[in-house]
């Protein structure tokens, strides 16, 4: 028992070593050459743009939801119109990074831990090093750099497509007029509730893309490796995003409020 | 032994190789991954222009001893020098000035799906080099005539067959003109027919362009035709004929079995071989 307990501990330690010794690497890449420009542009185009209809679709539909949901709550207060502000504070303060991020951990996080798990099981990657190339460079650094720097524009955009979604449910059916949905949400929302809604994503973004990357390049064992290289990221991904929100928030909390 | 312990604890200087002839040397090189032991006090000298040809069984060491030149792996224990510096102690940076030198064709080819067999072949100049993109173009399209393929250059690798794929391999492993070329299992899988445009591709990449080179196989047959035939020039083609002898001494057949090495010699000496293990290998 102890000694399972043991070998378990160890892995787990090794792991974590390995995933530090990957960000460092890549934190530094990122800042000296060679810089493959070429291939942040694809990833940018792949992370941003690629996931772009799922965030739209997931903004909507969450903001629609809450002002359903809260709207039947605050009618027990009297409080209907202050449904944007509800709608626009809950989506950009939390809902929008994290549900961007759980979507981009499923989207991006399992399709990098895919790619570079069939590039290490066909000898790619040890093809790339004996061409000269250092795989981090070439394949970790784009992808990072990406990652951190579309999932916060794609929040943003998740934030705004939630609070419409939230003015179509505010003023369709809960009959809240247009100008009280929007002036309920300028008159709630304080600008550190902006600034902890744009930093948490500069992380989450990170980690999702790390993750991806450091499950994807200890893939073993052949194609079921490559599978199970893919779960591992989407399911490590996930919970690291909400426990890194959870700190993250504490931490911003304490210096923004 | 005594001068290898004493070594191992630095009390003896280091003996460089000569770095004009010898381009690959192993000194008593081990390696295991757990308990399992792969390499076992490993010694072999590879000469300019000469083969080595490593047979041996699956799990013998054979990739293992290619990835440990290339630097993709280091040994636990003893030396591994190539064209006279040592590399088991190198780190990632310091390796990829000694791999330009070096081209190596993977088992399955290795060929990056994404993109096209000119961009995979021209990898190195593309990405890591600033040769004018219409040069590299050049020497794109001419090394895949030198392997029969040129008219690929704009295909995917998934539309290749197994035996297009090996040569684009080999195509992109020489591009650069690397004195030592490294072939892994390079006719594993492929009928004989094709495995025999890929075996002269081999000898004609050593003998016409002065390639040293490591063939790992257990194809006996494709073993045998590197190691007995030679790439002559006739005219604008190019004939493989038998070897004359001196070609024939030039070919270095080594067998491993479980990490150790158990012959080293000519093709002549290794069919007169009396061990058991390589008698029913060559059967």
């Amino acid at each position: 028992m102890f000694t399972l307990i043991d070998e378990w501990l160890k892995s787990a330690i090794g792991e974590v070593q390995e995933y530090v010794k990957l960000s460092v690497a890549a934190l530094r890449g990122a800042f000296s050459r060679p810089f493959y420009f070429h291939d942040l542009v694809e990833q940018l185009d792949s992370i941003g743009w690629g996931s772009l209809t799922v965030v739209l679709l997931t903004g909507i539909f969450t903001g629609a939801v809450l002002a359903l949901q809260s709207g039947l709550t605050l009618d027990q207060f009297g409080a209907r119109p202050v449904v944007g502000r509800l709608v626009s504070a809950s989506m950009i303060k939390e809902l929008g990074p994290v549900l961007t991020a759980l979507m981009l951990a499923g989207r991006v996080g399992s399709g990098i831990a895919a790619e570079l798990g069939s590039m290490v099981v066909t000898d790619q990657i040890n093809a790339l090093r004996a061409l000269g190339t250092d795989p981090i460079r070439k394949l970790v650094v784009p992808r990072v750099i990406a990652g951190v720097v579309m999932a916060p524009i794609l929040t943003v955009i998740s934030d705004f497509m939630g609070i419409v979604g939230g003015s179509i449910i505010a003023i369709f059916q809960l009959q809240v007029t247009s100008g009280q949905y929007w002036k309920s949400i300028t008159d709630g929302l304080y600008v550190q509730d902006a600034w902890m809604g744009i930093i948490k994503p500069f992380f989450l973004g990170f980690v999702i893309v790390s993750i991806g990357c450091h499950v994807g390049l200890r893939t073993k064992g052949g194609t079921q490796g490559v599978g199970r290289a893919t779960t591992n990221a989407v399911v490590a991904a996930s919970v690291c995003v909400l426990a890194v929100d959870f700190f993250l928030t504490r931490l911003l909390i304490t210096l923004l409020y | 032994m005594a001068e290898a312990f004493l070594r191992s604890r630095g009390a003896v200087a280091e003996q460089p190789p000569e770095t004009d002839v010898e381009m690959i040397v192993f000194k008593h090189v081990s390696l295991a991954f757990d308990d399992t032991v792969v390499l076992r006090d490993v010694s072999f000298t590879l000469r300019r222009g000469h083969t080595k040809i490593i047979l041996g069984a699956s799990g013998a060491g054979k990739s293992i001893s290619l990835k440990l030149i290339l630097g993709l792996l280091k040994p636990d224990g003893g030396e591994v020098w190539v064209k006279g510096q040592r590399v088991d102690q190198m780190s990632e940076l310091e390796m990829m000035k000694v791999r330009a030198d070096l081209g190596m064709v993977f088992q399955e080819g290795a060929l990056f799906d994404s993109l096209t067999v000119g961009e995979n072949v021209g990898y190195k100049l593309y990405e890591e080099s600033d040769m004018p993109l219409d040069q590299v173009r050049a020497r794109v399209e001419e090394v895949l005539g030198f392997v029969g393929l040129a008219q690929f250059i704009d295909r995917k690798p998934s539309e290749l067959s197994g035996g297009q794929r090996r040569r684009v391999a080999i195509a992109r492993a020489m591009t650069v003109k690397p004195g030592i070329l490294l072939y892994d299992e390079p006719t594993t899988g492929l009928d004989p027919i094709t495995a025999d445009t890929i075996d002269e591709q081999i000898v004609k990449l050593r003998d016409l362009e002065e390639v040293t080179s490591i063939l790992v196989t257990h194809q006996l047959r494709d073993a045998f035709f590197v190691a007995t035939h030679e790439a002559k020039r006739s005219g604008q083609d190019v004939e493989f004929v038998l070897a004359a002898k001196e070609k024939l001494e030039e070919a270095e057949f080594m067998m491993l079995k479980d990490g150790i090495i158990i012959f080293e010699g000519t093709a002549d000496e290794l069919r007169a071989s009396s061990d058991p293990y390589i008698q029913a290998f060559l059967s």
